[in-house]
């Protein structure tokens, strides 16, 4: 199985992080434009839309229970190679860590070796850091990494 | 948590060497680390301790086991800060012509 755990501490609160995660006006300052449509109920149709409207992944709301905890199955839509993988996991789960929230991200998928995976794990570290930065000092990264 | 404890806990042979071992294969036990080093488990344990305080390294439960993740999100802090604002794309462009030349 394929799996990856991101860990970020944010100074701020769980409604706060809820919110980040789950309304697209945020979403879209420190996701580098993506944003996601989404009811936010348990079996809803989910998708992350790059800025320029172009779907980038879909799935399902497997799990929801704000502001604690996200499960989305995700798959890729924008490359045939991932796409064909089929749908991943992904989970995030917001905790009291001191005067920090620690959020941790969570994404698999049942195959060794996955191509999937491995996009996904060059991404979300970009992401998190800049959601931290945008959280904490209101400014988001600019940029994807080069 | 801080930048200071990554820096620190980055500064071992190592622990730099479990956070490759982690690299090549993410998500493995103390006792499929413990493969990886010429240690004694309690070291190995002390050093994953370190890590894990520095937040380089995740856990998750699997049963009774715990299971280590690398987590590249504090090193990312870390490069957006020191190497993000000062043109990145020089920088490895002087990383990529050092390893075409030493390779």
């Amino acid at each position: 199985m394929g799996k990856f755990v991101y860990v970020t501490y944010i100074r701020t609160t769980p409604d706060k992080l809820w919110e980040a995660l789950t309304t697209p006006e945020f979403t879209k300052q420190y996701w580098f434009g993506c944003s996601q449509e989404c009811d936010w109920k348990v079996g809803d149709e989910w998708k992350l839309m790059f800025g320029d409207g172009r779907v980038a992944d879909t799935g399902e709301v497997l799990e929801i229970d704000p502001p604690r905890r996200l499960v989305l199955s995700w798959r890729n839509e924008f490359r045939p190679e991932l796409k064909a993988e089929g749908y991943s996991r992904a989970t995030f789960d917001i905790a009291f860590a001191g005067d920090m929230v620690k959020l941790t991200v969570t994404h698999e998928i049942d195959k060794e070796g996955s191509k999937f995976i491995e996009a996904v794990s060059g991404g979300w570290p970009s992401i998190l850091s800049s959601l931290k930065s945008l959280l904490e000092t209101g400014k988001a990264l600019e940029r994807w990494p080069a | 948590m801080s930048m200071d404890a990554v820096f620190k806990a980055l500064a071992d042979a190592s622990r730099r060497r479990l956070l490759d071992s982690l690299h090549a294969k993410n998500g493995q036990t103390l006792s499929e680390l413990c493969g990886e080093l010429d240690m004694t488990r309690q070291a190995v344990a002390k050093h994953l301790v370190i890590l894990e305080e520095a937040n380089i390294v995740a856990t998750q439960k699997r049963g009774r086991e715990k299971v280590h993740y690398i987590n590249p999100v504090p090193i990312n802090d870390i490069a957006d800060r020191w190497i993000g604002k000062f043109e990145r794309h020089r920088v490895r462009a002087l990383a990529d012509l050092k390893k075409m030349l030493e390779d």
